[in-house]
């Protein structure tokens, strides 16, 4: 039911881990759903200098949190914030349709960490 | 591939395969026909009724050909409801049942009837006193399966089939799970119905029996050439009732052999998984349980997940139902344990058969070990316990 780009993403996830002192940590969803995911970004010079994931769910939940992670590495916050989850969905060649809404949840823990570090510029 | 999944399906024992052979292209008669043909097909579903019947203690003329199992049970069910429905509109099952009895409680309870769902305890177990508070003089029906697809648990169907003799209440199991697993005696479980499939005891998909008491009176849900005396109309499966036939012999002949063999190794899984995998527990009642049936549970970690690492590892395993595996939300059955929802998450089934090797075992536990641990270094809820 899983493509092979999210079996890959699935089995040999990227960026996997916690950043220390990160500049923006956004979470989402719900561990009763069955998916919650973090991630960490490190910005210097308005770019995504490095990027980390930690996800609890289903397969789809941890593919799409790696692809998303590779999505945004380098890239600039502007640019960062216009990767949509249909972006995340075609780059690991789709995902079954039941999972599209539930698990496909990784731009948005993204964008949640991008407002987190805009927040916290923001207070400086 | 080490095939943990049993209770999904079976592979079909290449004996019954052999047996069902000539029934396609050769002696492929309708068994309603007056030629040679037609009446050698009436005689091989007869002498296959004999052994369907045999294996559950059973007359030949109890014994009513299906689909299968969600079939049986909505015979059962649905012609026990239409049948009785001036004596009373009260049905009692339970909170763990598979679908084929939830779902068409449910259809029914939109159709007018009231339906009492009996809450299993946190052991997977239903109490025979609960039932017997739940009895009224509505109360035309109780269903309530054997043992549980999911978790295994073996119901006290014996005692709940006095009660429903005293008080004169038709009662149908779900023995699916159990059939051809545990000794099934359909006199020694009190039972007035009961539903069985071929595909779950190594004979193919497609083919089941209906047990139904003599005197036992069912509306058809079905309609048609009045075969199976009209409960279940249809031209017979000749092919797939001598398939149940010889896998219902086959699993006569070994049955307190595998049983024991099946136990032994399903015993070994759960001490070591349990012993070298920390925050790992075990999902339902551990000796009331089907002698193939594990079902652990990982702090942490989704069962999803879980699945497709093992699969990695040539494992074949399951989350919980394969009919519940397209659905996101957790089981029904788990969170009727009272379990978390997000414990519920990370659970993961193996079903044990007769092919199984001992030798697999510390390859199916290191397996487990590991994809475990890959998966909990990703979870973000694995810092929050671990702190």
């Amino acid at each position: 039911m899983y493509s092979e780009k999210v079996m890959d993403h699935f089995s040999n996830p990227r960026n996997v881990g916690e950043i220390e002192e990160a500049d923006g940590i956004g979470t989402v969803g719900n561990p009763t759903c069955g998916d919650l995911m973090t991630i960490y970004i490190k910005v210097k010079d308005n770019i995504i200098e490095d990027i980390k994931f930690k996800t609890f769910g289903c397969g789809a939940a941890i593919a799409t949190s790696s692809m998303v992670t590779e999505l945004a590495m380098g890239k600039t916050i502007e640019e960062a914030l216009e990767i949509t989850r249909n972006d995340v969905a075609n780059e690991l060649e789709g995902l079954p349709p039941v999972k599209m809404h539930c698990s496909n949840l990784a731009a948005d823990a993204l964008h949640a960490a991008i407002d987190d570090y805009k927040k916290k510029l923001a207070e400086k | 591939m080490i095939y943990l999944d049993h209770s999904a399906t079976s592979p079909v024992d290449p004996k019954v395969f052999k047996a069902m052979e000539p029934y396609f292209v050769d002696s492929f008669g309708n068994a309603s026909t007056l030629y040679s043909l037609g009446r050698e097909a009436r005689k091989v579903m007869e002498e296959n009724r004999k052994m369907v019947a045999s294996l559950i203690g059973a007359n030949p003329d109890e014994i009513i050909f299906t689909s299968g199992g969600t079939e049986s049970d909505n015979i059962a069910i649905k012609g026990t409801a239409y049948r009785l429905k001036d004596k009373g509109n009260h049905i009692i099952t339970s909170n763990i049942e598979h679908p084929a009895v939830d779902e068409t409680c449910k259809y029914l309870e939109k159709k007018g009837f009231n339906v009492t769902y009996l809450s299993a305890g946190e052991d997977g177990i239903v109490s025979v006193s609960d039932l017997q508070d739940a009895i009224t003089d509505e109360t035309i029906l109780i269903t309530i399966m054997h043992a549980n697809n999911e978790i295994g648990t073996i119901q006290p169907i014996n005692e709940i089939g006095e009660i429903a003799r005293e008080h004169k209440i038709i009662f149908h199991t779900d023995a699916v799970q159990s059939v051809g697993k545990i000794p099934v005696d359909v006199n020694q479980l009190n039972v007035d119905m009961l539903s069985l499939s071929a595909h779950k005891l190594y004979g193919p998909k497609g083919i089941g029996a209906l047990y139904v008491k003599r005197g036992v009176r069912l509306e058809p849900i079905l309609h048609g050439g009045g075969h199976e005396k009209g409960i279940r109309p249809g031209t017979e499966n000749v092919a797939g009732i001598v398939g149940l036939g010889k896998a219902c012999q086959i699993a006569k002949e070994n049955l307190e052999e595998t049983e024991q063999y099946v136990t032994s190794i399903r015993d070994e899984i759960i001490e070591k998984v349990l012993s070298e995998v920390e925050q790992s527990y075990l999902n339902g009642h551990s000796t009331k349980r089907l002698p193939n049936n594990i079902n652990f549970r990982f702090k942490s970690i989704e069962g999803e997940s879980l699945v497709l690492h093992l699969d990695a590892k040539g494992i074949a395993s399951s989350t919980g139902s394969a009919c519940s595996s397209k659905k996101l939300e957790p089981s029904h059955v788990l969170l009727a344990l009272g379990l978390e929802e997000v414990d519920a998450h990370g659970s993961l089934r193996l079903t044990l058969g007769k092919e199984n090797k001992k030798e697999e075992i510390d390859y199916i536990v290191k397996s487990i070990k590991d994809a475990v641990e890959t998966l909990r270094k990703l979870s973000p809820l694995w810092c929050q316990v671990e702190q």
